[in-house]
């Protein structure tokens, strides 16, 4: 539904985003992650023809967003950053204008508008003032836009972002729902909304893409990928670790905590992440008093960072 | 879809912004009020003995519209931008130019029931004399069309800026020269050193010419094409300057 080809946006001298390509489609929930500045928003407001590129092309269901305008917004909803709403209407009068501009008339709009106050649980604010709502309302107001006239394309634009736990957990189910038959592009800081909702991401740092792939698949590349942590009783650390540098497998064994008798050492594997490790290790530890044996899978937020640290900072942690 | 049902919807939208909002009583009041005391107490409407409205209640129409026009202008796009809602106006399914005009048909139209409120003038001259009633009208209509010049000048300098006091004041300046331009006692300064040509030139430019014709109730294509051409250009730059906004 969305394809991305070499798209590139210059502000002045700084390239905001610079050649990425990628495309979504029908059924997919792709993840934009990538640390403040990174070029997301630009990429989105790329996306929506809100800003137009300074080279490449977007097309949404077939039509060039530059040169078929009309015809590719009609197929996006879109919620911007920070979710701006008109704040002199009320929550129904700004949802009936948009039902409007996106040409839903009469029964239409009226069944559009109830559909979307249901499933973003708008009832109790319904005849407010959008500037007298909380955050977390004038947020999911903006998203019930956003899909008050159910597109094929959401662009969604840390559609998380100032909402408490429970409503980050409802708008998470109602993406993942949506994604379904959707083509669906969501910013986020918070890695484990990829976890919990998307079936690809993509990592972008500095205008360029660093990573796309399932988020299994990014997890892979994370140093973590197949660690194994061992907790056992009445042995010496030192003990621990010297019998695990004996196994073949492993490449590094760092004492993760030593107190009262009870050691828990973590050990990485060579190469990737693989049962064969744990089964090593549980056999190298087969005659002390295991505790606990536990295959490590990786984590986004440790491949987040190798990924996106700055150069510079990378030699300072070394 | 038919593009005016966009614009109406739009148009629709912002009439409901300026109602909702305590601007457009208090916008409504203060011209009433102006255009009450400079009629009767300093014009001295009822002293004067003429049944004609032009001098005591039209003239002043643009030295009103200097101050309240840019006041109504002046959130068209700045608040737009300042709240981030033409984010969402611009990735609609409707072009660049049907948001504008739909803006500024909306602003127009409320310049337009202030100015219809002032029809206790109009009342009361019929009721003390006779006066030419198809002047009134002409002036009205004057009256209107150099509100809409002020306002799509207004519509610019509210694109240019995030801040609607600096959009006030840019208008504000830009409308007084197009008044003074035409102000007779700056033609005078400017007769005594210009050559006549340059003198006409700049007295072309001002709204004060083309409104005194439909104050003497002549209809003339050249006045309404002045002030069309103004709104249409006006409109236009407003366009070019949204657009070079996003070009970034």
């Amino acid at each position: 539904m969305i394809k991305v080809l070499n798209l590139a946006k210059v502000f002045g001298t700084k390239r905001a985003v610079d050649d990425v390509s990628f495309s979504v489609g029908r059924g997919e929930v792709l993840g934009f992650l990538g640390p403040n500045g990174a070029g997301k928003s630009t990429t989105m407001r790329m996306i929506t023809g809100f800003l137009p590129p300074s080279g490449g092309t977007v097309t949404v269901g077939g039509f060039d967003i530059v040169e078929q305008p009309i015809q590719a917004r009609r197929l996006i909803g879109y919620l911007p950053e920070n979710a701006p709403a008109y704040t002199d209407m009320t929550v129904h009068g700004f949802l009936k204008f948009t039902a409007e501009i996106r040409g839903l008339r009469g029964d239409a709009r009226k069944k559009a508008v109830s559909r979307v106050v249901e499933m973003c649980f708008l009832e109790a604010v319904l005849h407010q003032s959008v500037e007298t709502l909380s955050k977390g309302f004038r947020h999911r107001t903006c998203f019930a836009q956003s899909i008050i006239h159910d597109p094929d394309v959401l662009v969604l634009d840390e559609p998380t972002d100032g909402l408490d736990p429970n409503q980050k957990h409802e708008v998470r189910q109602l993406i993942k729902r949506m994604g379904e038959k959707k083509a669906i592009i969501f910013s986020t800081h918070i890695l484990e909304e990829v976890d919990a909702v998307c079936s690809r991401a993509i990592i972008i740092d500095r205008g360029k893409i660093v990573a796309n792939g399932t988020p299994q698949e990014l997890r892979q590349k994370s140093e973590w990928a197949g660690a194994v942590t061992l907790r056992v009783k009445g042995v010496a650390s030192s003990i621990v670790t010297t019998k695990l540098y004996q196994v073949p497998l492993v490449k590094k064994v760092t004492v993760v905590d030593d107190k009262e008798g009870h050691v828990t050492v973590r050990a990485f594997p060579k190469s990737g992440g693989n049962g064969a490790l744990a089964q090593a290790v549980g056999e190298a530890a087969h005659d002390w008093q295991i505790e606990q044996l536990q295959v490590e899978e990786g984590r986004l937020d440790e491949v987040f960072r190798s990924i996106t640290m700055p150069d510079t900072a990378k030699e300072v942690a070394k | 879809m038919n593009p005016w049902r966009n614009i109406w919807t739009i148009t629709k939208r912002e009439l409901g912004a300026y109602f909702s909002s305590p601007l457009a009583y208090v916008f409504i009041v203060i011209f009433l009020l102006l255009c009450g005391f400079f009629t009767f107490f300093v014009a001295h409407f009822l002293e004067a003995g003429e049944a004609s409205l032009v001098r005591p209640f039209f003239d002043w129409h643009p030295w009103f519209y200097l101050f309240l026009v840019p006041a109504v202008g002046m959130r068209l796009w700045a608040e737009e931008r300042r709240v981030g809602t033409i984010e969402l106006l611009l990735t609609m399914p409707i072009t660049a130019w049907q948001a504008i005009v739909g803006k500024f048909l909306a602003s127009w139209l409320f310049l337009g029931v202030a100015l219809v409120l002032t029809f206790p003038v109009v009342l009361t001259v019929n009721y003390l004399g006779h006066p030419d009633n198809g002047v009134i009208l002409t002036a009205y209509l004057g009256s209107w069309l150099m509100a809409g010049a002020y306002l799509a000048i207004s519509c610019i300098t509210s694109a240019l800026t995030r801040s609607q006091v600096v959009s006030f004041i840019i208008s504000l300046m830009v409308c007084l020269f197009l008044i003074l331009a035409g102000f007779p006692p700056v033609i005078n300064v400017l007769e005594q050193f210009a050559y006549p040509w340059l003198v006409d030139m700049v007295t072309s430019f001002s709204v004060m010419t083309h409104f005194e014709a439909f104050q003497k109730g002549v209809l003339d294509s050249r006045d309404i094409l002045f002030f069309v051409s103004v709104i249409g250009f006006s409109l236009f730059t407003t366009s070019v300057i949204l657009r070079t906004h996003r070009a970034g």
